[in-house]
Formats: structure tokens, C-alpha cells, sequence
């Protein structure tokens, strides 16, 4: 296994950070964690790069203890961290040569690895840190976390605060850095990133909620789903919920995902029921559940 | 009786040579929730603290709650709300503390603060954390409080920038109930995002592309108009074209006024 965690554990004063957290990731795997702020995402990048000290459990990175043999993980590992690491006041350039020149290697010597990364932001080479885009700071700290050529890749909420175009072209590039055989460990509080993991674990205040492909995910769903629609939003949430045999009723962009308790549901019924409630332009069709749907569900 | 709580003509601001919102023109109901989206560098920041009274337009003309923001920027400041993701209330105030402040702020008399603290309580179930420091809350419990105190005075219009990020999929939607029903109530929610699903959730919704609004809709029409399955689709076949921050090598600072 490329990450091996076994009923890791950690707590700050009176916080449970991380509560009793195991899964593994393969060789070569493409890994997300996704969960919303305080999930313990940080934590666990913590204590898997060897940053912080797990209360109990164990765990492994390229087979080494994180714990005992920290000191080589280090050497073999790279950190994007969710909040720009960087020296601000060194350029571009600076920033890519001193992280190659820690880990003992040059820039030329791994720059097939970055290139199509670094490509991007060489026209900015001279210009400091502190003063790129969020979408090329982002870049510079995934080169820098790359230079090295390490087996294990951790990502911090990478995509957090990026706008939906540098978003895909980030995914883009760790889809190509896959294939050059390394293990990813990628964290983001947005589930429609889910769909693009080979696997997942759901996280919620400290716990996994599941771990499976993003497709057996949402199969797991208990319930049918029903787009619901109508000339109100507001009216139309107020009266789903004034509705007897709802099971469960989320806002959904222009649409509300219902679904009913009742296995013999008729969306007649409910379309007249609505009609009752003076609402219009009703609309019931049966929709697919999405990983936003099973999170929810989960963590009722 | 004109119904725009916003109205906007030819808006334009530049910064040297570089024009940060290029001749925008829109118009926003009462009642309406309106999605204001760009990808980094659009003008979306830009635009929106000219409509907030904060930045003066170069040219072009905006109303905002009746208000022309170039003449009347501090009657606008008056008639609106604002809550932004990144601070919106003290932490070393309490949750009670934090509502007395801003009432105060906004001009609400003792009275008036009290009335509307004990309508937050009951309506948000605050009763047990009324007195504990906001620091120490989860991060769905302050936006939901940040909100309500955004609403204190009645504002025609509430401002939000990014209003939902980080947040877990459950408190989303509790959150986005309340700015349905603030609507319902009349009062207009322009929302400042890159978060598409939050766009999703909005009446219509303006796309700002390299300073000009490209695309104004529905999501629903829009999501046809571009044959995308979803907002995030929509935003990329329109923003495809990196923003000028991006392309050129000259660093542009709008955040000076």
C-alpha cells in the first residue's frame, strides 16, 4: 500500500479532530478526501506527512511509520498545503530552485515532470510570490511540491477558492501526473470533485462516513429521488415539509430533491397535494442521486 | 412603479490603462436573488464595491435601492447589507455582543436591538450559544448568524460574497432556505460567487468575462442556450479565455480606489 492508516485518532483540547480513521491507498490511486471545513482533511495531511503526532493508531507512507520513520517519508513525499506555503518574497524561479536544491536535486534534473505545469507560469519566472494570481500561485506550489520526483503526493484543498476554469485544469494535470505513477492523496470540500477520485472517503467532524468508488457511492442510496419543481421555491420547501410522507427534502439549485417515505409513492399524489397549496408549474421526475445526496444522507 | 432595486447603465471603472468593468448594464427586481459570477479577475469585486458605495465609477450611471451610488454613496451604504465569507462577525464577541455592535452600527436604537435579538434567538434556536463567543462556533452556526445580522435593518438589498463556501452539503441548504424566505420577504440577495452550485440556486444569473457581463439569465436558459448540463459547464464554455491578469505580465492592483 502507498498509505496504509489504522485507527488514527487525534484531538485538540476539547475538540476530536480525527476519531478512529482507517483506509488504505493503492500504488498509483487517485485518492480524495472529501468533507466540508472541519471534517479533520488538515489533520489527517498533518499526521500523514509527519507534521503532527497521532493520539493512537498508526500509520504508513511507502510503507515507512509515519511516527518512527518520519525523516525519510519526508524525502519521499510531496505537500501542497491548503494555505500558500510559499516565500512571497521570492520569485518564482527562487521558490522552484530552493525547494529543489533541499531536497538535494536541480530543476532540470525532474523537469519533465512539471513541465506541462510549469510551462504555464515560466513567463512570470521573475516575478515574486506574493504578487501571482491564485490560480498560478497554485501552479508554482504544485511545482514545488513536485521537483523532487516524490512517490506520494498530498494535496490540501488545492481547488479551494479557484474559480471553475484553473478548477478543471488543475484536475487535468493530477489525471496526468497519475500516469506517471503517483499515488495521490487529494482533499476538497466540493463533492462534484468527487466523481473525478478513482476512490473516496467521506468525511464529517472526525469520522469516515463511507469509503468506495464515487459510482458505488451513489448507488448505495436507499431512497428514489424526485426533481420537484414548481412557480415558487420558497412555498414550494414551506409545503414539502408541511407534507406528511416526506423523507427527506434538500434544495437542489431550480429544484428540490424529494424523496418519500412510502414505498408504494404515486407523484400524482404529491402533484395534487402541491396544486392544493395554490402552487403552479408543478414538475415530479425521477433523478439520479449524486454524492451530495449520499453525504447527506450519511450524515443525518 | 419601477420595480428595480438595482439598476446599472454603461458601469465602467478603469485603472490606468487597464478597465477593470467595461460599459456593464442590468437591472435587479425586488424580491429577486441575483447570481453575480466571474472567474478570478472578471470585475467582479471591482463592480460590486462600486454598487455598494465604496469605489467611484469612471463613468456610466448605477442606482442602487433608489440611490445613485455616485452622488449618494452613503445613503446606499444605509439601505444595504453586507456578508462576506471571509469576515462577517467578531470572534472574540460573543453571539449577543456581535447583534448589539452591528445594530449599533447600523443605527438601531437599544430598543430596536433588543426586539431584534430576541426575533434572531427564536427563529435561529440561538438560545443556548446566545452568550458563548462566536470563535468558538462551527463554521454553519456564524454564517447563519452572519447573515441575520446582515438583515438587521431591514436592508432592501443584502450583498453576499461567496456566502457558502467550506460548508457542509446539510448547512448549505439550511442556509439557502434563509435567503429564500429573506426574498420571499422582499428583500433582494445579490450574490458574488465562483462557487457554481451556488449559482444553480439563484433567480438569474450575470457572467462577467474579462470586465463585460457575456451572459445574463436564468441558469435554467442558460443551461439550454449553451447545451450544458450544469452551471459549471455554462461558466467554462463562456470563461474559456484566461483574464487579463492572467495573460499579461503587468500586475494590476484593483483594490486601490
Amino acid at each position: 500500500m502507498s498509505i496504509s492508516v489504522s485507527n488514527i485518532s487525534k484531538s485538540y483540547k476539547n475538540v476530536n479532530a480525527l476519531q478512529n480513521i482507517s483506509f488504505d491507498v493503492k500504488p498509483g490511486e487517485l485518492f480524495g478526501l472529501i468533507g466540508p471545513d472541519g471534517a479533520g482533511k488538515t489533520t489527517l495531511f498533518r499526521i500523514l506527512t509527519t507534521l503532527l503526532v497521532p493520539d493512537a493508531g498508526h500509520a504508513t507512507v511507502t510503507d515507512l511509520d509515519v511516527v518512527t520513520h518520519y525523516k525519510a517519508i519526508r524525502n519521499s513525499v510531496g505537500y501542497m498545503p491548503g494555505k500558500f506555503s510559499l516565500y512571497q518574497d521570492l520569485t518564482v524561479e527562487e521558490n522552484l530552485h530552493f525547494f529543489a536544491t533541499i531536497f538535494g536535486t536541480t530543476i532540470e534534473e525532474n523537469y519533465d515532470l512539471i513541465k506541462d505545469i510549469y510551462v504555464q507560469i515560466e513567463p512570470f519566472k521573475k516575478r515574486r510570490a506574493g504578487k501571482l494570481s491564485g490560480g498560478m500561485k497554485q501552479k508554482l506550489a504544485l511545482s514545488c511540491a513536485l521537483i523532487h520526483k516524490p512517490n506520494v503526493l498530498f494535496l490540501d484543498e488545492p481547488t479551494t477558492g479557484v474559480d471553475p476554469v484553473s478548477r478543471k485544469e488543475f484536475w487535468d494535470m493530477l489525471k496526468r501526473l497519475q500516469q506517471k505513477d503517483i499515488t495521490i492523496l487529494v482533499s476538497t470540500p466540493y463533492m462534484d470533485e468527487a466523481a473525478l477520485c478513482d476512490r473516496i472517503a467521506l468525511m464529517q467532524n472526525g469520522k469516515i462516513l463511507e469509503i468506495d468508488t464515487p459510482a458505488a457511492i451513489v448507488k448505495h442510496y436507499p431512497k428514489t429521488i424526485y426533481n420537484v419543481s414548481s412557480n415558487n421555491m420558497y412555498q414550494l420547501l414551506e409545503s414539502l415539509k408541511a407534507y406528511k410522507h416526506h423523507y427527506s427534502i434538500y434544495p437542489f439549485g431550480e429544484f428540490v430533491h424529494y424523496s418519500d417515505k412510502r414505498t408504494d409513492f404515486n407523484t400524482e399524489d404529491l402533484k395534487a397535494y402541491l396544486e392544493s397549496r395554490n402552487l403552479s408549474n408543478i414538475n415530479i421526475e425521477k433523478t439520479a442521486a449524486t454524492i451530495e445526496d449520499t453525504f447527506m444522507e450519511l450524515a443525518k | 412603479m419601477n420595480n428595480n432595486v438595482i439598476e446599472v447603465k454603461n458601469l465602467t471603472k478603469t485603472f490606468g490603462d487597464f478597465t477593470a468593468v467595461n460599459a456593464i448594464t442590468f437591472e435587479v427586481k425586488k424580491g429577486e436573488i441575483f447570481g453575480f459570477l466571474g472567474a478570478n479577475g472578471a470585475g467582479k469585486t471591482t463592480a460590486m464595491k462600486m454598487l455598494i458605495g465604496i469605489s467611484k465609477p469612471t463613468s456610466g450611471k448605477a442606482q442602487v435601492a433608489g440611490f445613485d451610488v455616485f452622488t449618494h454613496a452613503e445613503d446606499v451604504k444605509q439601505s444595504i447589507g453586507y456578508m462576506s465569507q471571509k469576515f462577517a462577525l467578531y470572534d472574540d464577541l460573543t453571539v449577543k455582543e456581535n447583534i448589539t455592535f452591528f445594530g449599533g452600527i447600523y443605527g438601531l436604537s437599544r430598543k430596536r436591538i433588543e426586539e431584534k435579538r430576541c426575533e434572531l434567538v427564536e427563529d435561529l434556536g440561538l438560545k443556548d450559544i446566545v452568550n458563548q463567543l462566536v470563535g468558538a462556533l462551527p463554521l454553519g452556526w456564524k454564517q447563519k448568524i452572519a447573515f441575520s445580522v446582515s438583515l438587521l435593518h431591514d436592508p432592501k438589498i443584502v450583498f453576499l460574497d461567496e456566502p457558502t463556501g467550506g460548508v457542509d452539503p446539510i448547512t448549505r441548504r439550511q442556509f439557502w432556505e434563509m435567503i429564500y424566505k429573506a426574498a420571499h420577504q422582499g428583500t433582494t440577495v445579490f450574490v458574488t460567487t465562483h462557487y457554481m452550485d451556488e449559482a444553480e440556486y439563484c433567480d438569474r444569473v450575470s457572467i462577467m468575462v474579462n470586465g463585460k457581463i457575456e451572459a445574463l439569465d436564468t441558469p435554467k436558459k442558460l443551461k439550454e442556450q449553451f447545451r450544458a448540463e450544469n452551471m459549471n459547464d455554462v461558466f467554462l464554455k463562456l470563461a474559456r479565455s484566461p483574464s487579463p491578469t492572467l495573460t499579461n505580465g503587468n500586475e494590476v492592483n484593483t483594490d486601490k480606489n
